[in-house]
């Protein structure tokens, strides 16, 4: 084996086996997939406790509206409220006091739900969905029109607009703008954490190595610049590698964990449940809904996705790594480190910045030159994909990205070889200058 | 077998070496001396070719010295540290492998050198957990493993206690004894001249002092002799020939005398005048120590 695949081997040895990456990459999938899984699981769960309404209908014309059943019980009285609310208060099996003080056909206002604790949205909207459906039907019947009822049906319109994207061969796509919204500011956001934390890994390495007092030893036996880049790429791999077992664990979790905690049939009372908790007259959810939500992620070439994701986050981490590894190369302790790392965390940050403003007008100039600039490509171009790039606008960002890290580690190369047997000085940009120009044979 | 022409290295602002040249025969241990930036580590550097030098070439066995040569160089520097959340087996199995060496050489070597410097116990621990004298041996067997012909030992005895510099010394020994050439650049002037058969002294990038340690004090000579007698000497009994006698407190009721004598009279003519006024017990030429030579020459 080369010396470069020893350093390489050693770089990822040592971090892939260390507690806290083994801990850090195991507990995020399942924190991810119980962040998403367990508030559906509580809503399931809440729908088994029973509410119990007492009734004081004024106009006793809503009795046949409120029926009792699994979940609701109502109880109809004529009792004064004052002496049911001492009774609220003793017995606490009672939800709440329904009041209904007239006729709600001509004042949809006059109910009130009495409760010594904050109404749950859930059962007012049930019960307002009751009430509203009682007089909806009362209205329909007093109009005296046979077949009223199906016209009424038939004259709800619920209007969806399909978008479609025309991909470069001039095929038609189905897309959702939210969804490639979503995939972009994913992916960019992924991938700016992992060039700020594995850069980061790679100055702090470089650090240590310098403060150990264990680099010369090395540099007796190999290049600083092998030295420097085997750093680089181990560290690119255990990114790679933390980055493929979320995915995997994520997919695997989600779908292990999902399929057993809610069978098929609960799915569509499921979703009543989120409809409802969410308070909005929405139709409950179609069958169709989660196919054709299936059908515009594949309206997506994720191979395509996956591979550009890669692609550039190589690009943008070794971009940025040998940047952080000159930074590391060039100061005495960690400490040191904020007026050489603040230069390169700028255009990160940056780069974070003009990704969410893109992903509002991905063809606009910003997300144009955003995602040419190689500083800020390998974030912004993330965002862009999902909405669709020219082949040539890829091409020429991912030319130029390349060129630019080769030019980036070169100049790295060159402070860092200087840089890491600098013992007991603080060093200034003047100083870095000239291990930069300084032509050694 | 390492020469080393004209060298000179300069440095943004600064000249670290200047026109260096020296020679370091086989088999042997080279003395590198100096005050501390006089440049002794770049000239090591060099050797070493972490960096090149602006002019000038070392050649090692007559040939232009390239990285690949580094895989027979063993250098133990200074400044020197492990990776301190390694463990230290592993840790000295990825030293060697970067010096070349395969994996069950390796491991078989490090065997041999563990047991060797009873430290087989430590194999497993973290570079963190030892002392720092313990790192130092694990160093000291990383830089020997591979068998260098050339070694570079820069202060190796710094950090240990007395028994273990007397183990690295005689190992250092054994190591020349097998016919490895060491170069030794160091503060302790005792164990130079107890070690190096040749040194140079390097002071502000120059060297200012080369050659044979012997001859070196030798021509450092004070004319200063030791005189151990049973007789007693009156201070002016050889003013006659400008012989200066310094009693010094005797010891088992011999009297000791320090004895100046000018550098135009040989040691035969003092020793003859000597026959002549006492009965000598014994008597020897006091040379200046390396300590001496180096204090002197450094602040000339």
């Amino acid at each position: 084996m080369s010396k470069i695949g020893l350093i390489i081997e050693r770089e990822y040895k040592t971090r892939v086996l260390k507690k806290s990456f083994i801990l850090l990459t195991l507990l995020t999938p399942v924190l991810l997939v119980a962040l998403i899984l367990v508030p559906l699981w509580l809503s399931t769960i809440k729908a088994d406790t029973k509410q119990h309404i007492v009734v004081i209908d004024k106009s006793g014309l809503y009795e046949s509206a409120l029926k009792s059943n699994d979940l609701y019980t109502f109880e109809f009285t004529n009792r004064p409220i004052d002496t049911i609310r001492n009774n609220v208060q003793e017995t606490s099996e009672l939800t709440g006091i329904l009041y209904i003080s007239g006729n709600l056909a001509t004042d949809t206002a006059q109910v009130i739900l009495y409760s010594d604790k904050q109404a749950k949205m859930e059962t007012v909207s049930y019960l307002s969905g009751l009430l509203d459906k009682y007089v909806e039907d009362q209205k329909i019947a007093a109009y005296n029109i046979p077949n009223l009822r199906e016209m009424v049906e038939n004259s709800r319109t619920d209007i969806k607009i399909t978008t479609v994207k025309w991909d470069e061969d001039g095929k038609e796509q189905e897309s959702s703008a939210e969804l490639a919204l979503i995939i972009g500011m994913l992916s960019a956001f992924v991938i700016y954490m992992f060039i700020l934390i594995y850069g980061g890994q790679v100055m702090s390495g470089v650090i240590q190595e310098k403060t150990n007092r264990i680099v010369e030893v090395i540099v007796a036996s190999v290049k600083p610049f092998e030295l420097m880049m085997g750093k680089i790429v181990g560290i690119a791999l255990v990114g790679l590698t933390q980055m493929l077992l979320w995915v995997v664990l994520t997919v695997g979790l989600s779908t292990i964990l999902g399929g057993s905690l809610f069978a098929p049939s609960d799915m569509g009372e499921l979703q009543n449940m989120a409809a409802m908790s969410a308070g909005q007259s929405m139709p409950p959810m179609s069958d169709n809904m989660a196919a054709e939500i299936y059908g515009m992620l594949s309206g997506y070439d994720f191979i395509q996705l996956l591979v550009m994701f890669v692609l550039y986050f190589l690009g943008g981490y070794l971009l940025y790594a040998s940047l952080f590894a000159a930074v590391g190369s060039a100061v005495e302790s960690e400490t040191d480190t904020n007026q050489f790392s603040l230069p390169l965390s700028i255009p990160i940050i940056f780069a974070l910045y003009a990704a969410i403003y893109s992903a509002q007008n991905p063809d606009g100039p910003l997300a144009f030159w955003c995602s040419l600039i190689p500083f800020t490509s390998p974030i912004v171009m993330l965002v862009r994909i999902p909405f669709g790039v020219p082949v040539w606008q890829l091409i020429l960002s991912f030319t130029i990205l390349v060129l630019s890290f080769a030019g980036t580690t070169w100049m790295a190369g060159k402070i860092y070889r200087t840089g890491i047997l600098m013992y007991g000085k603080k060093n200034s940009w003047k100083e870095i200058w000239k291990w930069l120009t300084y032509q050694a044979k | 077998m390492l020469q080393i022409n004209h060298v000179s290295k300069q440095y943004a602002g600064h000249k670290a070496l200047d026109d260096v040249s020296l020679h370091v025969p086989a088999h042997s241990i080279y003395g590198l001396l100096g005050p501390n930036g006089a440049g002794k580590t770049t000239l090591i550097r060099i050797i070493n070719t972490i960096t090149g030098p602006d002019s000038g070439e070392v050649l090692l066995n007559g040939k232009r010295i390239t990285p690949e040569d580094a895989l027979h160089i063993g250098y133990l520097p200074e400044e020197r540290g492990l990776y301190k959340k390694m463990k230290v087996g592993e840790q000295a199995l990825f030293l060697a492998r970067l010096k070349g060496m395969g994996k069950d050489d390796a491991l078989k070597a490090l065997k041999f050198w563990f047991e060797k410097f009873e430290i087989q116990s430590w194999w497993n621990k973290k570079v963190e957990e030892l002392s720092k004298g313990m790192a130092q041996k694990v160093q000291f067997i990383t830089t020997v493993l591979h068998e260098p012909e050339l070694l570079i030992l820069d202060e190796p005895f710094s950090g240990f206690d007395p028994v273990n510099a007397e183990l690295v010394k005689k190992e250092i020994l054994a190591l020349r004894e097998k016919g490895t050439t060491i170069i030794l650049s160091t503060h302790n002037m005792a164990s130079v001249e107890e070690l190096c058969e040749n040194i140079s002294l390097i002071n502000q990038s120059h060297i200012v002092l080369q050659g044979n340690v012997e001859k070196i004090r030798t021509a450092h000579s004070t004319n200063t002799f030791l005189l151990r007698t049973h007789d007693t000497l009156a201070e002016s009994c050889l003013a006659d020939c400008n012989v200066a006698i310094t009693p010094q407190a005797g010891r088992n009721k011999l009297q000791e005398y320090i004895i100046g004598k000018p550098a135009s009279m040989t040691n035969n003519e003092l020793l003859s005048r000597l026959l002549g006024i006492c009965t000598i017990t014994s008597f020897e030429e006091i040379l200046p120590t390396m300590n001496e030579i180096f204090i002197k020459t450094v602040s000339k």
